[in-house]
This record gives C-alpha cells, structure tokens and sequence, in this order.
C-alpha cells in the first residue's frame, strides 16, 4: 500500500508551492488531497485554483485513483 | 491565380473553400494587447472579411517587449485606433472597425451581437466573466486565452449544446487582489505572441471547420518546460446558476463587484477617532436612514459626488459609505480612475452592516 500520486501544479500555485511537480502518498479523494495542500501550503487556502484527476476536470469532491496524475490548475487574467 | 492567399489556399482541407468561409466571417477581438497583437495581425493577414476591435487603452512603453503592434512612436495613443490604422493601412480588403472604450456591463450586447465569433484578449477577470457570459447567452463561439508570466491557457466555448463555457473550469471569479495581472507579476514578452497565436488558429478553426476545435478542453502551455498540458471538461449544472439569466440581467450586473477587486473595509477598520488626513463621507440621500452619529461624516449624496469631490480630496484618507455598501464601491472606483494618488475605502455592507453601535463608540458588524 505505498502508493502515490503525482501533482502537477501550475501559475501561481506552482509558485506558492515552489515546486512544478510533487509525488505525495496516495489520497483517495480530492477533498482530502486539499485538506493535505492546505496544512502543508496555508496561502493556497486564499487562491482559486481547479482539480484535474488524470487529465480531466474535477468537479467537487471526486475520487483520486490509485497512482493518479493530478494537476493544480489557477485562472490566469493576463493577456 | 496569385493573390496574398495562394500559400494557404494550397493547404488540403482548408482550400478555397476555407479561404472564402473567412472571406465571409466577422470576428470581434477584446483587447488588443499582448495577446490581441498576434490574433489581430493573424486574423488580417489571413484575410477575415470583418474585424471589430474593442480596447480603450492607451499604449504604455512598458507594453513594448510583447504588444508587437506598437512601437515607441505610438506610447500614449489608443491601441484600437492605432492597431485599426495600422491594419487598414496593411490590409485594404480586411473591413477593420475600431471600439475606442473598455467593454462593460452595458456595452457588451451591442458590441458583441453582430460578430460570428468573439476571441478574449482581456487582461482581468470582471471582463473575462462578463465576455464568457454575455457569449452564453447569445449562443456565441468564444476563443479563450490567457496569460501567467511564462504559462497560458486557451480553449473554445460556446460551440453548440452540450458545448463548455468559461465557468465549467472556473466557476466562480477570484477577488482580484488574489491573481495579479501582467504588470504586477511580468510576463515573458514572446509567451502572449504563442498564446495568442494558438488562439487566432483556434479562431480561423472554428469559422472554416478546418480540423476539431478545443472544444471541451482546455490546453495549458508551460514554457519553462516547453510543455502542453491537456485537460477534459465537461458542462458543469451547477454553473448555470452563476449566469445572469438575461440580456437585461447580464446589463445590470456589475462585474467589477462580482470579482471584488475594489478595497473595502469594515466599520471595526475605522479608528474611534479619524485622523486630520482622514475623512468618512456618507454618500446617501438625505432622506435615508438610520443617520450615522459618531465620526461626524461628511455629507455628499451620492448624485452629487462628482461636483463636491473638492470638500473631500482636502484629505488624503478617504472612507466612502453608503446604505448597503454598492454606491461606496462606485465611488471608489470613480476615485481611482480620476485621483489615484488618494487612498480610498468603501465600507463593506454600508450602514446596513452595523447592527449597533455601544457606548464606547464600537460598531457591531451584522
């Protein structure tokens, strides 16, 4: 049981988090995967961002697969 | 025959054919900065029959490492009017119609209504809120991109029923304090040009039909990594209620209060005695109750602002409310346009917000 998913952040997440990729143990949903980014990451807690499991769009609370890809995903505004 | 469209009329699939589609289409392009400057030279070049272009900016020379369409002799000048000589000027079979103010709540229909499709070029989320719904309420392909220091996003909306819109990836706006803008955090001056320049292909896609639009997908670009990321969407329910349910709605609905990007305070922010440099103005008719009795605020109904704006910029401090907090934010934003060197509030909820007021002079938010 030592799975893991990967995170891929992106904009402004990326920069608060520091790091473009993150390999953390597995959790099972995305709720629970904010909860965690929240305690490790207190600004993100302030800053809109999507959740894409495996390459497509979360909406709410959505299961997280074992050995998923998850991706961070802020707006942009700039143009 | 050799016209200034042989090379493309060449391509398989696009052909004459394609070539006469854009001949016949009308696209409106918001903004003509960053990423407008490579949509709107693509887009003539290519030979769009109508371009409208929407932009009330003036050139800045901080603008000049990505907006490709100025130089250093147009600092100063109207982008839509200099871009719309330019491409007149290039391109004499493109009919090129210039807007020279922002888009806005009230404007939006009438601008957008006559194009096939309208491309987002803006560089702030009310406007990017108020583009993505306006084109959902009159069914209107929309070509979306946008920009983060060395990172974008680009995807197309709005084509047909079961079709993803702006609020199925981002359904509510963020405070605007949260996301800076390009002259906040800066931006690599060649990433708009590939943005933007996915977005004009995009844009040339879906009037032609030449090949399958982003639809339902959302393509993140990273340059540091030189990667592209792809990402599914699907049409979320619960975002429908986030739109105004009509034109008239989507008319009175301001945008720049649905982003929050105006500094508010609350009453427990005003100190129980205001500085010589500060002054708290109560912007309500005379007949609106209950009146405020401590801090002795100025008197300036809203109506009358703009003639009285002398009695208030003696200070440099200034606390603006009213009966529930909305006329307070419009003068904010009225101060910012026309005196940016002061500090101005608005106080979050108006006099609504204060549920009491004690002995000690302490307010009580509701």
């Amino acid at each position: 049981m030592d799975q893991k998913i990967r995170i891929r952040t992106f904009g402004m997440i990326a920069e608060e988090i520091g790091q473009s990729e993150l390999v953390l143990d597995q959790l099972d949903s995305t709720e629970r995967l904010k909860e965690f980014l929240y305690s490790q990451f207190p600004k993100l807690q302030s800053m809109k961002f999507s959740i894409a499991v495996n390459q497509q769009l979360a909406q709410g609370d959505e299961k997280i697969p074992e050995g998923a890809e998850v991706a961070l995903l802020p707006p942009f505004s700039g143009g | 025959m050799s016209d200034r469209f042989e090379r493309q009329r060449l391509v398989p699939e696009f052909g004459v054919e394609g070539q006469e589609k854009l001949r016949n289409s009308s696209v409106l392009v918001v903004g003509a900065g960053g990423l407008g400057s490579p949509i709107l030279l693509y887009l003539a070049a290519m030979g769009v029959g109508k371009i409208g272009i929407v932009d009330g900016d003036q050139v800045a020379i901080s603008n000049l490492n990505r907006q490709v369409l100025y130089g250093v002799n147009d600092v100063g000048k109207n982008k839509a009017e200099v871009t719309a000589n330019f491409l007149r000027s290039q391109y004499p079979d493109c009919s090129i119609s210039e807007t020279v103010t922002f888009i806005t709540s009230e404007n939006v229909v009438d601008l957008i209504q006559h194009y096939d499709l309208v491309i987002d070029g803006s560089d702030n989320f009310p406007t990017r809120y108020l583009i993505n719904d306006a084109c959902v309420l009159l069914n209107k392909p929309l070509v979306f991109g946008a920009i983060f220091q060395h990172e974008g996003q680009v995807s197309v909306f709005n084509l047909g029923e079961d079709s993803c819109n702006y609020r199925d990836i981002f359904p509510n706006p963020p405070q605007a304090d949260e996301v800076p803008n390009c002259s906040e955090t800066g931006v690599i001056g060649v990433l708009p040009g590939i943005i933007g320049n996915l977005m004009a292909m995009e844009a040339v896609k879906v009037l032609t039909g030449f090949g399958s639009p982003l639809k339902n997908r959302v393509l993140f670009y990273q340059a540091k990594t030189a990667s592209f990321y792809e990402v599914q969407i699907r049409p979320n329910l619960k975002v429908k209620q986030m739109i105004p349910k009509s034109l008239e709605e989507l008319s009175r609905t301001d945008y720049e209060l649905v982003c929050g990007g105006l500094p508010e305070v609350s009453w427990n922010d005003i100190p129980s005695q205001i500085s010589s440099e500060a002054v708290l103005v109560d912007l309500r008719e005379p007949e609106e109750l209950p009146k405020l009795d401590q801090w002795n605020p100025v008197l300036i109904p809203f109506s009358k602002l703009e003639e009285n704006c002398d009695l208030i910029n003696e200070k440099n401090l200034i606390y603006f409310f009213c009966q529930s907090g909305v006329r307070s934010l419009k003068a904010v934003r009225l101060w910012q346009k026309d005196f940016p060197q002061k500090s101005v509030f608005s106080i979050r909820g108006g006099i609504q917000a204060i549920t009491k007021i004690d002995e000690h002079g302490k307010t009580t938010n509701s």
